[in-house]
C-alpha cells in the first residue's frame, strides 16, 4: 500500500499506446478522486498521439493541486499499458515506487529498423528499486470475452495500490462505463483487484 | 454545481452560460472539443463552416445582427481569419463576439508553434488567459460582458495544457440575452469606407481598455514573500504556484491590455521579478517597454516549446530536470502511424513504387512522410500542397503530384484547383477522401453529408465539383485497389492538363465504420516467406519465427492489400468472422 493520504498530493501516470484504453482509465481515477471529495487536475496529450503513438495522462489528486503535470520523480504510481511505455515513463516516479505494467509488448513504428525492441525492460526497472508488479492484463481480459477490458484489469490493480474507497470505484465504473459492458467491466476491476492482493 | 470538466467542456459550458446564440469552428487539435460540447445545446445552434475564416465571418455577422456569437479555432485557424481579425475591431461589434484562439507549444499537433498573443495586440483585441479549467468557465463569461461593455471582439486564448487539462469547475446556469437592435449605419460597419475615422475610435478604446484592465478582477496579486515577485499568465502560474508557493504572485487574466500601473506597483516592491510565461516574451516585452528594469524572464525560461512544471522549477530555483533512463536502456520512440486498413496506405505504397515528388497537406496523411513510406516531401499548412506542386512545375520539376484530404481540400483545397485550371497547369491533385476530418477525430464537413448536430446534409460532390471547376480528367478510385490506384495514378499524370484522383473509402475509425464486422485475413501453408507483402508495411502483419508471414488477428481490419501482394497466394480470408466492438 502507499502512504495514506493526508493533505499530500497522490500522483498517478498512466502511459500506453494510443487506443489502448489508458485515456478513459485515467478519467476513472480522477471520477473516483472526485468521489472521495478530493481537489484534482487530469491532463494528457491527445491528437497525434492517437494514430498508434505513444500516449500518457497525469492524474493528481489532493488538498488543492495546482500543476496538472507531475513534475519527474515524483509519480507514485505508474500504470503501464505496455512494458516499452512504463521504460518511456520510469524517470517520472518517486525512488521505490509501485509499476502496474501490463505482460505486452507492441512493436513500435520503427523509424530506424535496426533498433530492437528492449525485452529486458521489467528487470531493467526493479534494478532500479521501482516495485513493478506484471500483470497479464491481456491475456486475463481475453478470456473473460474482450481484450478491451484489459484496461479495467489494470485499473483494479491500481486502486488495490491506491487508498480510494472500493464503494467510490464501484460508482464510477456503473456511472461510466456502458450499461451493456458494465458486468464484464465489473468482472475485469475485481479480477484486477485480487491480483494486486 | 461542481463538475470535472475539462478546459474545452469548461468554455463550452461557459459559453452557454453567457446566452451564445450561434457558435462555429473549424476542426483543430488543440480546440476541436469546444464546438462539439456546445453543440450538444439545445438553445445554441452550432457548426463547423467550410473554414476558420467562413466561421469567423459567419460570427460576426450574427454578433452584429444582435445576438452573442463564439468562433473557436485552433492557432494556425486564426492565420486562415486573419483578414477579418484586422478590421473588425474598426467597427467593434454590437453583440457580444469572442473569438478563442488555442495555441499548441510543443507543436503536439501542429505544424508550428505560434503565441498568438501578439495577434491580439497586432488587431487591437482584448486578450484574455485562463489558467485552469475554472478559469476557462469563468473567464469566457467575462469575455461576452467585456465584449459589450466596449463594443469590441475580445480574444480568449488557451494554450493546449490549458483545453486538455480537467479540474473542478463550479458552473451555472443559462441566462438568455435580450436580442440587441441592429442599426443599419454604413459609417461604422462599411470599414475600408469610413476607415480614418474609425481609426481614432479604435486607439481611444485602448485607452479604455486599457485603464478597465487596472482594475479587472482577473488581474490580481497574491502577496506572500517579498523577496520573491512571480508576474505570470495562463498554464504558467500553476507550474510557479507548485515551484514556490510562498512567492508573490502578479496573476494576468487579461494581458492585453496589461495593467500597466498595477505591474510597475508590484515591480517595485521587489528587488526581482520573474516573468514566468510559455512561448514568447509578450508579457516582458510589454513590461520591459513601461520601463521596469528589475524583471527577468526568458534568459530563464525556454521559448522553445512548452514548459513543464520541471523547466518552471528550473528557472526559478535552480533545481536540474531529471532524465529518462534512454542512457542505460534503449527506449524505442513510438511515433503516430497509420492504422491497420487505413486508406491512406494504399496511395502511399503506390507513390512510392513510383518515385514521384508529392507534396503534401495537413490530415493523418501527413504520415506518409516519415518511413516507412517517405513518399511525400513537402507539408505546410492547410491547402498549400496543391499550389506548392504547381510552383514545382513552373520551376521545371517533372512528375509533381499533391495529396489533400476531403475537408482539406474544401477548407483551402479549391482556389488553387481553380487557379490551376485557369493558369493550365499539367499537374495531378490526388484528393485522399475517407469521408471524414480524420485526424482531429472525425467531424462532419459538407461533404460528409452530416452537420455538427447529427442532422443529415446536403452532399458536396466533389467529383462533380472538380469538374465545374473545369478539371478535364477526374477519376475515383478504391484506394485498397492497388493495380487500379497505379493504374490511375499513371494515367492522371499522363494527361495534358490538369488531373484529379479522388481516392475514396471511409476512414475505419469514424462512426459507422468502427463497429461493423471485418473478416481478417490469414497466412496459409502456400507462404513462402519472400516477403514481398511486407512492402505494404501495415502494423498487423510482422515475420513469425519460421520466417513466413503472420498477420495478427486481433489487429487486422481484412483490407486485402497485402493479400493482393502475395504472388503464392497465401493471404486468405479466415473462414471466421468477428464482431469489433467498442468498450
Amino acid at each position: 500500500m502507499l502512504t495514506q493520504m493526508s493533505s499530500e498530493t497522490k500522483n498517478v501516470l498512466f502511459a500506453g499506446v494510443g487506443g489502448q484504453g489508458a485515456m478513459l482509465a485515467s478519467e476513472i481515477l480522477a471520477l473516483v478522486a472526485v468521489e472521495a471529495g478530493y481537489d484534482i487536475k487530469q491532463t494528457e496529450v491527445h491528437g497525434a498521439a492517437q494514430r498508434g503513438g505513444a500516449v500518457a495522462s497525469h492524474v493528481r489528486y489532493g488538498e488543492r493541486v495546482h500543476s496538472p503535470v507531475i513534475r519527474r520523480g515524483e509519480a507514485d504510481l505508474l500504470v503501464a499499458f505496455e512494458k516499452l511505455e512504463a521504460l518511456r515513463y520510469a524517470h517520472y516516479l518517486r525512488d521505490g515506487a509501485h509499476i502496474v505494467v501490463n505482460d505486452e509488448e507492441v512493436e513500435p513504428a520503427k523509424l530506424d529498423k535496426s533498433r530492437l525492441y528492449p525485452r529486458e525492460g521489467v528487470d531493467f526497472l526493479k534494478s532500479k528499486g521501482f516495485k513493478v508488479i506484471v500483470v497479464p492484463a491481456t491475456k486475463k481480459a481475453i478470456e473473460l470475452g474482450n481484450h478491451r477490458v484489459a484496461s479495467t484489469v489494470l485499473l483494479g490493480v491500481a486502486s488495490g495500490l491506491l487508498n480510494l474507497k472500493q464503494e467510490s470505484w464501484e460508482k464510477v465504473l456503473e456511472k461510466r462505463i456502458l450499461p451493456h459492458l458494465l458486468d464484464i467491466n465489473r468482472r475485469a476491476f475485481a479480477l484486477g483487484l485480487e491480483l494486486a492482493k | 454545481m461542481k463538475r470535472l470538466l475539462s478546459g474545452n467542456e469548461a468554455m463550452a459550458w461557459g459559453a452557454w452560460e453567457a446566452g451564445v446564440v450561434f457558435a462555429a469552428g473549424y476542426p483543430g487539435t488543440p480546440a476541436t472539443e469546444i464546438l462539439e460540447n456546445i453543440a450538444r445545446r439545445k438553445e445554441v445552434d452550432a457548426h463547423w463552416a467550410a473554414n476558420e475564416k467562413v466561421a469567423f465571418e459567419e460570427v460576426m455577422g450574427a454578433a452584429i445582427g444582435g445576438v452573442r456569437a463564439l468562433v473557436a479555432v485552433k492557432h494556425v485557424g486564426l492565420n486562415v481569419a486573419a483578414d477579418s481579425f484586422m478590421v473588425f475591431p474598426y467597427a467593434g461589434t454590437n453583440a457580444g463576439f469572442v473569438v478563442i484562439s488555442s495555441d499548441d507549444p510543443g507543436a503536439y499537433s501542429s505544424q508550428n508553434e505560434q503565441d498568438n498573443r501578439y495577434f491580439a495586440k497586432f488587431g487591437k483585441v482584448p486578450l484574455l488567459e485562463p489558467s485552469d479549467a475554472q478559469e476557462c468557465h469563468d473567464l469566457i463569461v467575462k469575455a461576452f460582458d467585456i465584449s459589450e461593455q466596449f463594443k469590441t471582439p475580445v480574444m480568449l486564448r488557451t494554450t493546449m495544457r490549458i483545453n486538455h487539462t480537467k479540474c473542478l469547475v463550479e458552473v451555472g446556469e443559462r441566462q438568455e440575452r435580450e436580442k440587441k437592435q441592429y442599426h443599419r449605419d454604413p459609417t461604422k460597419w462599411s470599414v475600408p469606407n469610413y476607415c480614418r475615422s474609425l481609426r481614432p475610435i479604435l486607439e481611444e478604446k485602448q485607452h479604455e481598455l486599457a485603464a478597465y484592465s487596472e482594475s479587472f478582477e482577473g488581474n490580481f496579486v497574491e502577496l506572500n514573500s517579498d523577496e520573491v515577485g512571480i508576474i505570470t499568465s495562463g498554464i504558467c502560474y500553476c507550474y510557479a504556484k507548485e515551484a514556490m508557493p510562498d512567492a508573490s504572485f502578479f496573476k494576468l487574466g487579461m494581458t492585453y491590455p496589461l495593467p500597466k500601473q498595477k505591474i510597475i506597483d508590484f515591480c517595485e516592491r521587489f528587488e526581482k521579478v520573474y516573468i514566468v510565461e510559455e512561448g514568447e516574451p509578450f508579457l516582458e516585452e510589454q513590461i520591459r517597454a513601461f520601463g521596469v528594469t528589475n524583471v527577468v524572464g526568458k534568459e530563464l525560461f525556454t521559448n522553445v516549446l512548452d514548459l513543464s512544471p520541471d523547466l518552471v522549477a528550473k528557472g526559478l530555483l535552480g533545481t536540474e530536470v531529471k532524465g529518462d533512463f534512454s542512457k542505460e536502456i534503449g527506449i524505442l520512440t513510438r511515433p503516430p502511424q497509420l492504422c491497420v486498413g487505413c486508406s491512406h496506405r494504399g496511395v502511399f505504397f503506390t507513390l512510392r513504387k513510383l518515385d514521384v515528388l508529392a507534396t503534401g497537406d495537413i490530415g493523418c496523411y501527413s504520415l506518409g512522410s516519415q518511413p516507412p513510406f517517405s513518399a511525400q516531401h513537402t507539408i505546410f499548412c492547410m491547402g498549400a500542397g496543391i499550389a506548392n506542386a504547381f510552383g514545382f512545375e513552373k520551376a521545371g520539376t517533372k512528375d509533381v503530384v499533391s495529396l489533400i484530404g476531403d475537408s482539406t481540400f474544401i477548407h483551402a483545397g479549391i482556389p488553387p484547383l481553380i487557379d490551376m485550371v485557369y493558369n493550365k497547369s499539367k499537374g495531378t491533385v490526388i484528393i485522399l477522401d475517407n469521408d471524414t476530418t480524420g485526424m482531429t477525430g472525425h467531424q462532419e464537413h459538407p461533404s460528409s453529408g452530416r452537420t455538427l448536430k447529427g442532422e443529415e446534409a446536403k452532399e458536396l460532390n466533389i467529383e462533380q465539383l472538380c469538374k465545374v471547376i473545369g478539371v478535364e480528367y477526374v477519376k475515383q478510385v478504391d484506394p485498397y485497389n492497388l493495380d487500379e490506384t497505379e493504374k490511375t495514378i499513371r494515367e492522371a499524370m499522363a494527361f495534358p492538363g490538369a488531373a484529379v484522383v479522388i481516392a475514396k473509402r471511409p476512414c475505419l475509425l469514424m462512426r459507422g465504420e468502427r463497429n461493423k464486422k471485418r473478416i481478417p485475413y490469414v497466412v496459409n501453408d502456400e507462404c513462402v516467406g519472400c516477403g514481398v507483402c511486407y512492402q505494404i508495411d501495415c502494423p498487423a502483419l510482422s515475420e513469425g519465427p519460421d520466417g513466413l508471414a503472420v498477420i495478427d488477428a486481433i489487429s487486422c481490419a481484412g483490407c486485402g492489400m497485402c493479400a493482393s501482394l502475395c504472388p503464392t497466394r497465401a493471404i486468405v480470408l479466415s473462414a471466421s468472422d468477428r464482431g469489433l466492438k467498442g468498450c
